[in-house]
């Protein structure tokens, strides 16, 4: 009967009814009949009616947006849009942008490897499109946050305290120094014809006068006067206490 | 930089010195040279859960085979030179490491705890890896800012011993989060230092006064250290004299610098998680079985004579089902054997409360019984090897008496 109907298939993800129990399930004291793939759909209505997860996935929001140990009362603004809003999570983001908890909390978030990576080379190469995703592979890798690489269902740590270690910091000051210091294999084609761009970033751009110098710490502002180089003030800026937090 | 120089002490100068000048050589978030004596522990973490099953063969018992037609060993023959390689009346070695690990044991200086483990029944990796990396109790709330290793650390810098930690990972693992700034490295690559004394210098400043400095300056230093410590090596690899790779060559870079400068370490290695096609005495458990053997002995040998003052212990989070499944793998268990090694250990033996395995006494009718707690052997070697009183050993694993397997 049901294992007639074929497989579907979306990507790495298949529903297979010859594999499926269809016998009756309670989930969260529901009942739920053996449909097949509509019994899927009702689980994943069943958990998201739970204002537990209402209260789950805010402040997982809140942890990577504001801090790593939340304001309770954003959370609980943000966990009642979700219930409001049927699980929307553009609203949710929404009260978590426009709070003012979100707005005192800036430059005290600790980056990730991911956003310390992305915004280094959006700060180096904004507008221009990189040629070779390789470098950015390698050295995610090597900060430990290889997209899709956590072995376990609970997703990558978010807070300071998992990611900034001595090896961590280490290898994140190397990796300016590659931004640094030349165009870090990231305008290299695949194919081993030549660079579309040679060369070392100009950090001392409009963006850095804007948005990043006048919120320079004192330590920062003096290592970055002892540069002998562009590519050593480069490297210096991407290394910087300011440049790690945000 | 280079603490190289400060290492070489004999043992007369180090008894001159006395223990108040080792003291106040204290960690102040630095580095620092250790004299060539003292104990090492180095904990290996297998994560994964790995199959504990078909690395300590319970041969003698019949259900064994019932329970695995297609992935158990054979029982050892003694005529044979390949195949598993009988310990005693019940147990036997694995093939795959017959030749790294069965030596060892015929020197004594390996002893395995099967039926080890923890209260943790949540069979699941990161809840019971987290639970073992921080070692304490299971009716507290869970202190993430505390691991076991931070807490050994802590426990020892107050007395005369010297603990340099260090991870040889490239996060920090739970285990050493604490008070303590822990530096952490991967070995898998060593290239020259990146940036030179001023650079470091300039790069360290900027940190001065922020809660990152200590992991700034530690990190900078323990690169310049790595970097200086392994560039013979790498003139010999140009010179072709070097034809290890892995975590054989990881490990003998580990054994090197706790030789010298380290005291206190931590490695994990992954890929453990068998649920499929696991085989048996060949196949992807055997050999990683075999790649952790050769490094292992690879550890031993790179740590010359301090090999005798070291201990080391492979553990994992916890063990697989007896039975295999439908996919010629196992699933998630509990019990599982932890190994101990060390030059002067007390092994050749299989240490701790044991049982018969038949299909009755299985945990839950699928694993075996936890009967050593992991924080309860921990305790007592860390009590025998470093001397340790009461309340230090209660600051470490609180709620826990220690349990002395007479290993050291």
């Amino acid at each position: 009967m049901w294992a007639s109907t074929p497989a579907s298939r979306r990507g790495a993800f298949e529903f297979n009814p010859a594999r499926h129990d269809f016998a009756p399930k309670t989930l969260l004291g529901h009942a739920v009949e053996g449909s097949g793939f509509g019994e899927v759909e009702n689980a994943v209505k069943l958990i998201v009616h739970q204002p537990a997860c209402a209260r789950f996935i805010s402040r997982q929001l809140a942890i990577y947006f504001v801090a790593d140990d939340p304001p309770p009362a954003l959370v609980e603004r943000m966990a009642q849009t979700f219930m409001h809003s049927d699980g929307d999570i553009a609203a949710v983001l929404r009260t978590l942008f426009m709070a003012r908890e979100f707005d005192s909390a800036l430059g005290g978030k600790f980056k990730d490897p991911m956003r310390y990576v992305i915004s280094s080379v959006r700060f180096a190469y904004d507008g221009k499109p990189i040629v070779n995703s390789r470098p950015l592979l390698n050295w995610l890798n090597g900060l430990g946050e290889a997209p899709y690489g956590h072995a376990t269902p609970d997703g990558y740590a978010l807070t300071e305290l998992n990611w900034a270690s001595s090896g961590q910091m280490s290898r994140r000051f190397e990796i300016a120094r590659a931004i640094g210091s030349g165009n870090a294999g990231l305008f290299d084609p695949e194919d081993g014809s030549a660079a579309t761009v040679t060369g070392f970033p100009q950090l001392s751009n409009r963006l850095y006068f804007e948005a990043l110098e006048p919120f320079l710490g004192a330590r920062t502002r003096e290592a970055l006067n002892r540069a002998n180089s562009q590519q050593e003030w480069n490297t210096f800026l991407l290394s910087s206490p300011d440049f790690n937090y945000e | 930089m280079s603490k190289m120089h400060a290492v070489t002490m004999n043992r007369r100068q180090l008894m001159q010195l006395g223990s108040a000048t080792l003291a106040s050589m204290g960690l102040a978030g630095r580095l620092y040279a250790a004299p060539a004596s003292g104990p090492r522990f180095l904990l290996v973490f297998l994560r994964g859960g790995y199959d504990s099953t078909n690395l300590l063969i319970p041969y003698s018992s019949d259900y064994y085979y019932e329970a695995r037609p297609s992935i158990a060993i054979a029982r050892p023959e003694p005529s044979s030179n390949t195949g598993a390689l009988a310990l005693d009346a019940n147990w036997a070695l694995a093939p795959a490491v017959r030749d790294t690990i069965g030596p060892m044991y015929a020197q004594r200086q390996v002893a395995f705890i099967p039926f080890a483990g923890t209260e943790d029944l949540s069979r699941s990796h990161f809840e019971t890896q987290d639970s073992i990396e921080l070692g304490q109790p299971a009716s507290a709330a869970r202190n993430y800012r505390s691991g076991f290793l931070a807490r050994l650390s802590d426990t020892l810098l107050g007395s005369s011993a010297n603990i340099s930690p260090i991870a040889f990972t490239d996060a920090l693992p739970l285990a050493f989060q604490g008070n303590m700034p822990v530096p952490n490295l991967s070995l898998k690559s060593v290239g020259k230092p990146p940036f030179d004394e001023r650079q470091s210098r300039i790069l360290s400043d900027m940190y001065s006064g922020q809660h990152l400095q200590a992991a700034v300056s530690n990190g900078l230093e323990l690169r310049q250290e790595v970097a200086q410590q392994f560039a013979d090596e790498m003139r010999a690899a140009n010179r072709d004299a070097i034809n290890t790779k892995g975590f054989e060559l990881e490990a003998e870079r580990m054994g090197r610098l706790m030789r010298d400068n380290y005291r206190i370490g931590f490695i994990d290695v992954g890929g453990w998680d068998t649920h499929v096609g696991e085989g048996g005495a060949q196949g992807s458990l055997a050999s990683n079985l075999a790649s952790l053997g050769r490094g292992l002995q690879a550890f031993s040998q790179s740590l010359g004579a301090e090999w005798n003052n070291t201990v080391v212990v492979v553990l994992s989070e916890f063990g697989r089902t007896f039975r295999e499944n439908g996919d010629h793998g196992t699933d998630h268990g509990h019990g599982t054997v932890y190994w101990a090694l060390g030059g002067a250990i007390s092994g050749g033996s299989i240490a701790g409360e044991q049982q018969r395995l038949e299909r009755h006494t299985l945990f839950q009718d699928r694993d075996y019984p936890v009967l050593n707690d992991y924080r309860a052997v921990l305790g007592g070697l860390f009590r025998s090897m470093w001397g340790l009183s009461p309340e230090q050993g209660e600051r470490i694993f609180q709620q826990m008496a220690p349990v002395d397997l007479k290993l050291v």
